[in-house]
């Protein structure tokens, strides 16, 4: 394994490699992460305003979430964590989904119908195995349905992540597991959570194909999520790749990154950003103008607002209605709650 | 004496027990950071990477590695960083730690302490708000205890750690910021299993513990400006259990209220309830009563309010007992 990660868009926006993707798919791309970047910057903005309750950004992680569902079929699933909002809401999980349960509202994590997207995780690592189990599960019921896990370098260390890791190649099930490696577990360095020399390197001991990729590279990460995709579905069994990139931001709204790291790392990595160096492609291939540019981040800006604002107007549940989701028929014990509840 | 609130007592306890070469801390983010909630600030500039150890995010082997490190001799502190986040290292706690005394006829022990913040009532997220006492005290083997006040908080983390036995050390979250307290510079201790008898009073007893002693005792004053007077018990430690202080005022005054936060079917105040039915019925004046949280997922912030026993229920509740 080359612990060198494939790159094929530098961070100056020259191509030094082949890419599927034509110019109008990357402009489609281009556009849902600079989506995702004005969602993820809102939402931060609006919880220092009090109106959602902690945010955990993915400011840097855009072509990993992008780049990774994209090479998803509606009929694949994505289980993600609390920082995989971009990829969720690109497989059709919603902003509004994400806002409202941001808000501390339950309703957010009802995934419209249809769409194949879990809640997300928010304790680490139980959901990896999940991804084992719903690709597998697809398979036993006759579909060449994937299913693509994301998590971050931390949650390797839990030992969910073994089991996860061994079911999949014991069981050759179609899912694809993506780790991205953003330099940081809250407080703690990739380094702290492992000596392996890469997350990648993890995949050999269980026997499965690891693969370690330029996190911040659209066009890379977007090749090797399709390349894993397409072996899982024609039965081939799962993939592991570790995506290097960084958190930007804090771990979320309530940490604080002067305690751990310097701001010289972080203005290494913004060097690096995903999105400016597709930008830069785009611009030299003469498919980027600052008015489209704008168009989208007002646009996307725009809808936030609005969605925040319903998500506001919405009236909070009851006494009554936080017993509705527990149980097909409530208990008579719930029963007897409830009206305890609604009496006050 | 300093003023200090919960999360400070705790740190300078903490402080003191490290003065101890066998104690350790381990946890996820309890060094550099000094802990999601700052409990630890400062330990590790203080007492080095080999006593303040930032572990991988994994909460089987922080519990595991602690319980090796007590048979073999030492005094470690294991942090969890949310109740919600013990539950990976529930083998370890429950078929390890809790039995090792027992399963090897007393030649091992395994005198660690496992702190973990829980409750609710900060709007957290997921996962972030449980109340599972419950379910360590299911764990025969393991001592649980429950400070409410940062002179306990302090005191009761010393007594845990001389304990010969593994001790789960619950920090009501809600109450870390939320009050202060004169608190000694010096070590001492609280015992365990002895129940703090805040107030004498005749007509109905108030049995609580951890993050509800804030609404229980707004109760009492409430009801004491009624004029009713108010026996007010904080438990401080569920395992082992102080009944007899519990039994002793039921006695006298014959009605109870027991309040806790955590979901009601098979909680610990149904322990309490059985306790009082057991050992006082005849001294009664009113069916007992509890108040409690409900038997779901605890609300996310919009609606946590509905869920956490407010002080007008706790207040309902004893007047209920003292309806003639
Ligand atoms: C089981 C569990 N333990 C601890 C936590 C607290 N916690 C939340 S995120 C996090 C770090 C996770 O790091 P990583 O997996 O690298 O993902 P990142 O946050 O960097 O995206 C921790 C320890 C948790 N949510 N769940």
């Amino acid at each position: 394994m080359s612990p060198e990660p494939r790159q094929i868009l530098a961070p100056d926006g020259t191509r030094h490699g082949e890419s599927s993707l034509e110019i109008p798919a990357i402009r489609r791309l281009y556009q849902a992460m600079l989506s995702a970047r004005v969602f993820d910057r809102k939402a931060s903005a609006m919880q220092r305003q009090g109106r959602l309750a902690t945010y955990s950004p993915f400011e840097g992680q855009e072509a990993c979430q992008i780049g990774s569902a994209a090479a998803l079929s509606p009929q694949d699933w994505v289980v993600g964590s609390y920082r995989d909002g971009g990829a969720m809401w690109l497989h059709g999980y919603t902003w509004r989904n994400l806002l409202l349960g941001r808000t501390g509202d339950e309703r957010g994590g009802r995934t419209p119908d249809g769409v194949r997207v879990l809640p997300p995780s928010i304790t680490v690592g139980g959901h990896m195995i999940h991804a084992v189990g719903l690709g597998w599960g697809e398979r036993l019921q006759g579909s060449d349905g994937v299913a693509l896990t994301l998590f971050g370098d931390g949650a390797t260390s839990e030992g969910d992540f073994h089991e996860a890791m061994n079911f999949a190649a014991v069981f050759e099930t179609p899912t694809v597991f993506f780790c991205q490696n953003n330099g940081w577990a809250i407080s703690m360095p990739t380094e702290r959570q492992t000596r392996s020399e890469t997350i990648a390197h993890k995949a050999v001991a269980y026997g499965m194909e690891g693969v370690r990729v330029d996190g911040n590279d659209l066009l890379a990460v977007y090749e090797a999520a399709t390349a894993a995709v397409a072996k899982a579905r024609r039965g081939d069994g799962p993939t592991l790749i570790e995506a290097i990139t960084f958190r930007v931001g804090p771990h979320t709204t309530a940490d604080d990154p002067g305690r751990y790291r310097s701001e010289g790392i972080v203005a290494e990595w913004r060097e690096r950003d995903p999105l400016e160096r597709v930008r830069r492609y785009l611009v030299a291939q003469d498919a980027w103008d600052e008015a489209w540019q704008r168009e989208i981040e007002e646009a996307e800006s725009r809808a936030i607002e609005d969605i925040v604002a319903d998500a506001e107007a919405l009236p909070a549940f009851t006494p009554r209605e936080i017993f509705d989701g527990m149980y097909a028929e409530p208990t008579a014990q719930l029963r007897e709650q409830r009206a305890e509840a609604e009496r006050g | 004496m300093a003023e200090l609130n919960i999360a400070q007592a705790l740190n300078a306890a903490l402080s003191s027990a490290l003065e101890d070469d066998r104690v350790v801390l381990l946890g996820e983010d309890v060094g550099t950071t000094g802990g999601v909630f700052r409990v630890t600030d400062g330990l590790l500039q203080k007492y080095g990477p080999d006593r303040v150890i930032d572990t991988p995010v994994a909460e089987s082997g922080i519990v595991g590695a602690a319980f090796g490190m007590a048979v073999g001799g030492m005094r470690p502190i294991a942090e969890m960083q949310f109740m919600g986040f013990s539950y990976p290292a529930f083998d370890q706690i429950i078929n390890h730690v809790a039995r090792i005394r027992n399963r090897s006829q007393g030649r091992f022990t395994a005198p660690l302490v496992i702190r973990i913040p829980y409750g609710a009532g900060i709007g957290a997220a997921e996962h972030h708000s449980e109340s599972a006492e419950a379910i360590y005290v299911q764990a025969p083997g393991v001592k649980v205890v429950v400070p409410a006040t940062p002179y306990d908080a302090k005191g009761m983390l010393l007594a845990a750690l001389d304990d010969p036995d593994p001790v789960i050390f619950l920090e009501p979250i809600r109450l870390y910021r939320s009050i202060k307290q004169e608190v000694p510079d010096e070590a001492y201790r609280v015992p365990l299993g002895v129940a703090a008898h805040l107030r004498q009073g005749r007509d109905v007893s108030l049995i609580g513990y951890g993050s509800m002693m804030r609404e229980v005792n707004a109760a009492a004053d409430i009801l004491a400006a009624e004029g009713v007077s108010v026996d007010v018990i904080d438990l401080r430690s569920l395992v082992p259990f102080d009944a007899e202080m519990v039994i002793d005022s039921a006695q006298r005054t014959g009605r109870v209220v027991v309040v806790q936060e955590a979901p009601r079917s098979a909680g610990f105040a149904a322990e309490v309830v059985a306790q009082v039915q057991e050992k006082a019925l005849y001294s009664l004046n009113a069916p007992v009563e509890r108040v409690t949280g409900y038997d779901i997922v605890v609300p996310l912030r919009r609606a946590e309010k509905h869920f956490v026993p407010s002080v007008a229920r706790v207040v309902a509740a004893a007047r209920r007992t003292l309806e003639p």
